[in-house]
């Protein structure tokens, strides 16, 4: 979780730093031929699509953009087997004799990968097939233990639906841009086991715990343009499935695996030829390649060249893709039903299940959309009703891991409003997390202690000036109280009449010309005098109360 | 006591005539006494004698656990045994050892039935003479008997016969007298063929009835464990235990079937209609097997059955079509055999791929080799819809013709098994396993493409002194139906029981014969 959440953190708020990540140049070696060239960012190309105009071509090459997503199904057991699921388990530990494909073993659908690919289905407003039927594709491969792998390729269990994503735009990215993707297609298929390649014994390792764990396979149209729209849109999935808790969504960890395929073209023109992106481990990594791979194809037609249809490896250290050598040549994965599972049956109620079926045994879709979760959407909706918040900070709020419930938590123990709270969260928070790319589960401030110090600037006993000292204060030494730190370093409040009378006297005093101009009518200059009664008093004075006693002193 | 049927012999251990591990005993000697027929790749004598032991102490208690305590039985090798080798007559497998037992042979061992042994097969099943196998040939018991040896006169080791396939050790072990009943399994009739060449009760179950989980698939869309047994009885018993829904096997009918055996009083033969297909009358079909096959639809005609002539158009194109979907489903099973999990590993390692490949080409045979190819052939994207999906489309259209004939008011359809009795193996082995297949399977493959019930009953001896078989196939889960018709046909054909030439070491043999339950022809 912690990986992925820096990952997306660092995408969407370091944007415009991507410039500075991106290698400003790119080499491109092909037929002997070098081109150098600048490459975009996708936030610029993103914006600037429509204003653009080149003068070598009557229209903008764009970039067209669709993922296959493998969404790891949080489930306690495999797809067709009683083996359990786990990331870390010593190899070979969860491998049951169907995984292992053992001759006479047979698969048994397990319920529970179905309602999650049903209840996915429905948060994505696919339509839900009543009858789905399994497929075997069959490649050989070592981590592959029965030479085919189960999926759902003609009729899968959920179709035609739309993912709605937004992203943040505008000069100053504070914009919410909303935006839809297609779903083409949500299958169920077996996940494969793990090969660990020994270069130097010339040998391979193979683990098959996770041979046979169940996958979404969830195929969007190409209905995107570049890879922060990409990126996008992979958030709003991964939280999504997090809502519905039928993914765990870290991506780091392998369970959301995203294949882009990319291909370039002017608008109008049919797409042009696609390649396929894999290799991609994280939301930021997706931007990166799919913009490098969208600039490639661009640079290879502008040459004159051609797009090879082909799968490309996506190296971040370099930031490049690469054509992967083992994925060459055209495979004929020889489909045919998988004989062993009945079709998978999907019914609307209970009343509608065939009798003498165990209700146990049913998917029923009256039962699964009662479940469904409130989701990401409706969560920001909700926000920006019940708080009075800018929709782009609810999309901040519930995009960043764990930051709706810090922000509510706060909201709760404060007198502060919502409104001055989400300030503080936006800025002095989310500042300091991004500065020291923390998490907000890392942060050294609890909600708690973040709501102690806006009760003592509501209370009056401290300035907002020195309610953000005490904010950097607490950072560094977490263990104290905000109470501790105002007392300590003498932050409180100057509510000594006499006192704050004694500095502003002071003030008017030694500045004569300042208060020539105030008495002429210049009511503007009393700003600087109030400015140097707070550098006197470290902040600490009421800004009315020395308003007001300016105001006296130079009427 | 050998020659006995299950019920029989049950019944003689519960009153204390035989013990188990007498029994026991007698099946093992007898399994080393007939071992030229090569009926059995693994004997497990050790673990038969224990099992036998344990079987007999419940007797003693008074506490048997059904009518399979204590009754020797065999398992044909594609069928998985916990610890004890499971070859599928493979060298692919030749010391494969499965971690977990078959459904049916654990809720056979679960009845006490008793393990002698895993029973020889054409290589993965794919065969019909139990030729094709890497542990050699298995030969047919009757090959040895009285009869076929009164009318040959010719030398025991040159002249012997073939047992059919590809179950033809289970059927050779029953025949033989070695085992009460055994496990066969049933894709184009591999149950039903060897059962009706050695003369014993061979039942292909409906499709879904009996768990698969542990069979070592060959086309998972038809294969069905067999029973083979000595009577049509025997064989409901057997049924009765093994049938019903399994958790491990999702293709199994999930409703509780009925139980069989107690069901066979009220049989009254004129209430039922027999249906001869006449697409059965094939070119090839032998003299004698046509004579068996009107004899007995004489019989019912006379007993006041009505017999009527029906028509399965679609039966004649059943072959090819199996062809194609049985190539198809073996290329992909045969996927998993990569030498990497479990079987045989090529020592060539020099790449992944080079030892992917030598390892499949010195597991398999050529014809398993063969069928690999053709199926991924079949199943190339350019290739399916003109394969593939036709063969699709004609299976479907040939159930239908079975289902239009049974909505027609047939109750059981009454064919010949095979062509002609076994024949010899030398004349077996002139033609390639394609079209020896393609031969023998003409009146048993069509029903699996239907997933239908059938019993193959052994009739008569032909002059050979080889027994015919012939089949009855009924409606979809309607196997109690099938079944009392065959024990009908039993008890009016009187089948010989077997008598081996000059077996004068087997003092029982001659004189217990005549226990056997028999009724006189008609």
């Amino acid at each position: 979780m912690a990986g992925s959440s820096a990952g997306t953190t660092a995408l969407l708020c370091h944007l415009n730093k991507l410039i500075a990540i991106f290698s400003p140049t790119i080499t491109y070696q092909r037929h002997g031929w070098c081109v150098i060239r600048r490459i975009c960012t996708s936030v610029s190309r993103c914006q600037s699509q429509a204003q653009t105009t080149r003068k070598s071509a009557p229209q903008e090459l764009v970039g067209v953009v669709g993922l296959e997503i493998h969404a790891q199904i949080h489930s306690n057991t495999k797809l067709f087997s009683g083996s359990q699921v786990g990331f870390q388990a010593p190899p070979n530990s969860l491998v049951s004799f169907f995984d292992a494909s053992l001759p006479g073993t047979l698969p048994v659908l397990n319920r529970r990968c179905v309602e999650a690919a049903v209840m996915t289905g429905l948060a994505l407003n696919c339509t839900i097939n009543r009858k789905s039927l399994f497929d075997r594709k069959h490649y050989f491969y070592a981590d592959l233990p029965a030479g085919y792998q189960i999926t759902q390729q003609r009729l899968p269990i959920a179709v035609d639906g739309t993912l709605t994503y937004s992203h943040l735009g505008g000069r100053k990215r504070n914009t919410v841009v909303t935006k839809s993707v297609r779903i083409k297609q949500i299958q169920l298929e077996q996940d494969s086991g793990k090969s660990l390649h020994d270069d130097y014994r010339s040998q391979t390792l193979i683990d098959l715990n996770r041979a046979g764990v169940g996958l979404m396979e969830l195929v969007m149209e190409p209905d995107m343009s570049c890879g922060e729209e990409a990126a996008a849109a992979v958030r709003e999935m991964q939280l999504i499935l997090q809502a519905l808790g039928t993914c765990q969504g870290n991506m780091a960890e392998g369970q959301l695996r995203v294949d882009a395929n990319v291909s370039v073209h002017r608008p109008g023109d049919p797409w042009g030829i696609r390649t396929e992106v894999k290799n991609i481990n994280s939301a930021r990594n997706l931007a990166r390649a799919i913009d490098y791979e969208i600039q490639r194809q661009m640079v290879v037609l502008e040459s004159g060249g051609t797009v090879q249809n082909e799968t490309r490896s996506f190296d971040g250290k370099t930031g490049h893709t690469i054509p992967m050598r083992d994925k060459e040549g055209l495979q004929d994965y020889r489909f045919m039903p998988e004989p062993n599972l009945p079709p998978l049956m999907v019914y609307e109620a209970c009343s509608t299940a065939p009798p003498g079926v165990a209700p146990s045994q049913v998917v029923v879709l009256e039962e699964v959309r009662e479940r469904l979760p409130e989701l990401p959407s409706v969560r920001r909706q909700r926000l920006v009703e019940t708080y009075g918040i800018l929709p782009e900070h609810s999309f901040t709020l519930v995009n960043e891991d764990g930051l709706m419930d810090y922000f509510e938590a706060v909201v709760r123990e404060t007198k502060a409003g919502p409104r001055k709270v989400i300030g503080w969260v936006m800025n002095e928070l989310q500042g300091l997390l991004h500065q020291q790319n923390l998490s907000v589960s890392q942060s050294p401030i609890s909600p708690q202690a973040l709501a102690q110090i806006l009760n003592l600037q509501e209370n009056g006993q401290i300035s907002s000036s020195i309610a953000k000292q005490v904010f950097q204060e607490l950072w560094k030494t977490p263990g104290k109280t905000a109470q501790q730190i105002v007392k300590e370093q003498d932050l409180g409040m100057v509510n000594d009449s006499t006192e704050i009378h004694r500095i502003c006297q002071k003030v008017v005093d030694s500045h004569p010309d300042q208060v020539q101009a105030i008495r002429g009518g210049n009511k503007k200059v009393l700003n600087k005098l109030m400015g140097l009664v707070q550098k006197e008093t470290k902040g600490r004075a009421d800004p009315v109360v020395v308003r007001a006693i300016l105001e006296q002193k130079t009427s | 006591m050998l020659s006995l049927s299950i019920r029989e012999v049950s019944l003689a251990l519960r009153e204390g005539r035989i013990s188990p591990t007498e029994l026991c005993r007698k099946c093992l000697n007898r399994i080393k006494k007939t071992h030229y027929l090569n009926a059995y790749i693994t004997v497990t004598e050790e673990l038969a004698l224990k099992q036998a032991q344990e079987a007999e102490s419940r007797l003693l208690k008074g506490a048997p656990k059904g009518p399979l305590d204590g009754i020797p039985f065999a398992v044909k090798d594609n069928f998985c045994t916990e610890n004890i080798k499971t070859t599928c007559a493979s060298k692919m497998l030749k010391d494969y050892t499965p971690p977990y037992s078959a459904t049916v042979v654990q809720k056979l061992l679960d009845q006490g039935a008793v393990l002698m042994g895993k029973t020889n097969l054409d290589e993965f099943a794919m065969g019909a003479g139990s030729t094709d196998s890497a542990f050699g040939p298995v030969r047919n018991p009757w090959s040895y008997a009285t009869p076929y040896r009164e009318q040959t006169g010719t030398e025991m080791d040159s002249d012997w016969v073939i047992t059919g396939g590809s179950s033809g050790g289970s059927a050779a072990a029953v025949a033989s007298l070695t085992s009460y009943l055994s496990l066969g399994s049933d894709t184009g009739g591999s149950t039903r063929n060897p059962g009706a060449l050695c003369g014993v009760v061979a039942l292909k179950p409906t499709y879904g009835l009996v768990s698969r989980h542990g069979l070592i698939p060959l086309v998972n869309s038809m294969d069905v464990p067999g029973i083979i047994t000595r009577s049509v009885h025997d064989a409901a018993t057997v049924l009765d235990i093994l049938q019903g829904h399994d958790v491990k096997d999702s293709t199994t009918i999930t409703h509780n079937p009925s139980t069989l055996t107690n069901l066979f009083d009220d049989f009254d033969v004129r209430n039922i209609c027999v249906g001869i297909p006449k697409e059965y009358h094939a070119p090839g079909l032998s003299q004698e097997t046509l004579a068996q096959w009107s004899r007995v639809a004489d019989m019912f005609e006379r007993a006041g059955a009505r017999v009527e002539q029906v028509s399965l158009p679609h039966t004649q194109h059943s072959i090819v079509c199996y062809h194609v979907l049985c190539h198809t489903e073996v290329a992909s099973n045969m996927a998993r055999f990569d030498g990497l999990e479990y079987g045989h590993r090529s020592g060539v390692d020099s790449s992944t791929e080079t030892m992917y490949s030598t390892t499949r080409h010195e597991g398999f045979n050529d014809v398993v080799r063969g069928r690999i190819l053709s199926g991924n052939y079949f199943l190339l994207r350019q290739n399916y819809e003109h394969y593939f999906v036709k063969a699709q489309q004609v299976r479907r259209l040939i159930a239908e013709d079975f289902k239009r004939v049974f909505n027609s008011g047939v109750d059981v359809l009454l064919t010949p098994t095979t062509m002609s009795d076994a024949m010899r193996y030398t004349d077996f082995m002139q033609e390639d396993n394609r079209t020896r297949s393609a031969q023998e399977d003409i009146f048993t493959q069509p029903v699996n493409m239907a997933g239908l019930p059938a019993v193959s009953v052994p009739t008569a001896l032909s002059n050979r002194g080889l027994p015919i078989g012939l089949q009855l196939i009924g409606p979809t889960l309607q196997d109690r139906k099938v079944l009392m018709v065959a024990q009908w046909i039993e008890q009016k054909v009187g089948f010989p029981p077997i008598r081996y030439h000059g077996d004068t070491g087997e003092g029982e043999m001659g004189e217990e014969v005549h226990e056997r339950e028999q009724t006189s022809v008609v």
